[in-house]
């Protein structure tokens, strides 16, 4: 995946003259967009020029309140970066469609798949993982909802069973047992745990206001 | 993340004339994405060839709802999450908030946009049949300036639009119904959340003095693209509502609809659960209009 060796042949301006960054520059001159943090080539403005897939792209990635800076491939998924480029194994991989529900993460506060979030799209949001609730060395409320209503069996879920009731109680910090069933059914758990999920995020509703209070 | 895309590129506009001129530019080298709620699915299964996308996700001037007088008008970018919270959304098009509230799950109504679900272009798409009902009229935008066409004359065959390579999905406009309507919404999949439509039914009627005097009904994942059911339309329009002609309806919504057999379903399953979903549809209207 990070190496991806230039097949053009002589000639080739993959590793020298015009960078992606520079043609990308010349289009979106508003400061802007990926281009952004790029060196602009000076003027006059290159010819456009194709980019390659080992031309990553400078980001800068706000993670559970720290900033990475990152170079990403433009189609890297946030879910990949995060794991591979950042070591954050705690988001799971699982159908990698959107049907699962075991990448979620917040972003700016809202459950998003981020299987299905290019890490590009990240830039200046704020992404929230599940190592992102812990508060110090103790699990955050949602965290100890789900150890202490057993809300997992195998476990490899979890993770985005715990980001997803996170979103939903941000959203809505007392549901019932309807809207908490229909805020969950996006999280797809193959242990069948879903009585002692559910029973979970009411737990987490009751922890996360007695926290605040 | 199995893509493998030798020829790539994206841009992060910031403003819509900048994405204008990308796409006038070089008309059809684009692929705006937005939710990604489709795209990335066949990204990450290596099933884009190529990769040139659009990000217009940070398109302010595509945002918001707003009430314009006689109607509701959606940004191309509003989420369904976002159509589900609002408040003029809800008292006055039930069948949209229903038709979010069905699509995908949580994170997907989080991401995915109103605009993606009419331009993806999927027959089984969740909210077209809703704005069928309603009668949507959809705006387009490009460099050239801006149309308006009604949402029932956009999609022209699988997959085929009303759409120039160079223009964007700018607005839905939703024409808010007169008095107190029927308003009736149903998604029949495998299972209620993550589901992919085997049909659905979407019906708006306006009932004065006991008349029918206003039907729209939209169909989902049974033809080629979201269609209205005019025949079954016609048979119900200007009837009163103590002697619907339930059952020639039903009858009649066999020609409205063409489906096939795929992997979600039957055509035949379609065929039966369609009339089943109009029939109860039309039961409840008669109720509906009696109670009234």
């Amino acid at each position: 995946m990070d190496d991806h060796p230039c097949k053009h042949g002589d000639g080739c301006t993959c590793h020298s003259g015009v960078s992606r960054r520079g043609f990308l520059g010349s289009i979106t001159t508003a400061a802007a967009g990926i281009a952004a943090s790029g060196t602009l080539t000076a003027a006059p403005a290159p010819p456009p020029e194709k980019a390659q897939p080992d031309e990553p792209v400078k980001l800068q990635l706000s993670v559970n309140g720290r900033t990475h800076k990152v170079l990403v491939e433009p189609r890297w998924t946030l879910l990949y970066v995060l794991r591979d480029q950042l070591g954050l194994t705690g988001t799971k991989p699982g159908c990698e469609r959107g049907e699962c529900g075991a990448c979620t993460v917040l972003i700016d506060g809202v459950a998003r798949y981020s299987c299905l979030t290019l890490a590009l799209e990240a830039k200046g949001k704020e992404v929230t993982t599940i190592e992102g609730l812990m508060k110090g060395e103790e699990l955050g409320a949602t965290q100890r909802a789900f150890v202490e209503e057993d809300g997992y069996q195998c476990g490899y879920c979890t993770p985005g069973q715990v980001m997803a009731a996170e979103g939903l109680l941000r959203v809505n910090p007392r549901p019932s047992m309807e809207e908490i069933r229909h805020g969950m059914s996006g999280n797809l758990c193959r242990c069948g745990a879903y009585v002692h999920i559910f029973k979970s995020v009411e737990k987490a509703a009751v922890l996360s206001a007695s926290e605040k209070r | 993340m199995r893509a493998y895309l030798p020829d790539y590129d994206i841009q992060s506009p910031e403003t819509l004339d900048e994405a204008l001129t990308l796409l006038s530019r070089e008309p059809g080298k684009w692929r705006p994405i937005a939710g990604g709620t489709d795209l990335m699915v066949l990204l990450n299964a290596g099933r884009l060839s190529d990769l040139n996308l659009l990000d217009i996700s940070r398109l302010t001037e595509l945002r918001g709802i707003s009430e314009n007088g006689p109607s509701v008008t959606f940004g191309a970018l509003t989420t369904y999450s976002e159509l589900r919270q609002h408040p003029a959304v809800r008292e006055h098009l039930p069948n949209v908030v229903e038709s979010a509230r069905v699509t995908g799950a949580q994170a997907i109504q989080n991401r995915g946009t109103l605009g993606g679900n009419i331009v993806n272009a999927s027959p089984a798409a969740d909210t077209p049949p809703s704005l069928l009902a309603y009668g949507a009229e959809i705006e387009l935008v490009s460099v050239r300036g801006k149309r308006r066409v009604p949402y029932e004359s956009f999609h022209k065959g699988y997959k085929k639009m009303d759409l120039a390579p160079d223009e964007l999905l700018h607005s839905i406009h939703v024409p808010i119904p007169k008095g107190s309507g029927f308003h009736f919404y149903r998604k029949v999949g495998t299972r209620q959340a993550q589901a992919i439509s085997k049909t659905c039914l979407a019906a708006h009627a306006r009932i004065e003095n006991g008349v029918v005097e206003e039907l729209r009904i939209g169909l989902g994942s049974v033809a080629p693209v979201p269609a209205r059911a005019r025949s079954a339309e016609a048979v119900i329009l200007g009837k009163a509502v103590d002697f619907l002609p339930i059952e020639d309806a039903v009858k009649a919504i066999q020609s409205d609809i063409s489906p096939i057999d795929d992997i979600r379903s039957t055509a035949r399953y379609r065929r039966v659960v369609t009339a089943n979903v109009l029939r109860q549809a039309l039961e409840e209207l008669a109720r509906t209009g009696r109670a009234s």
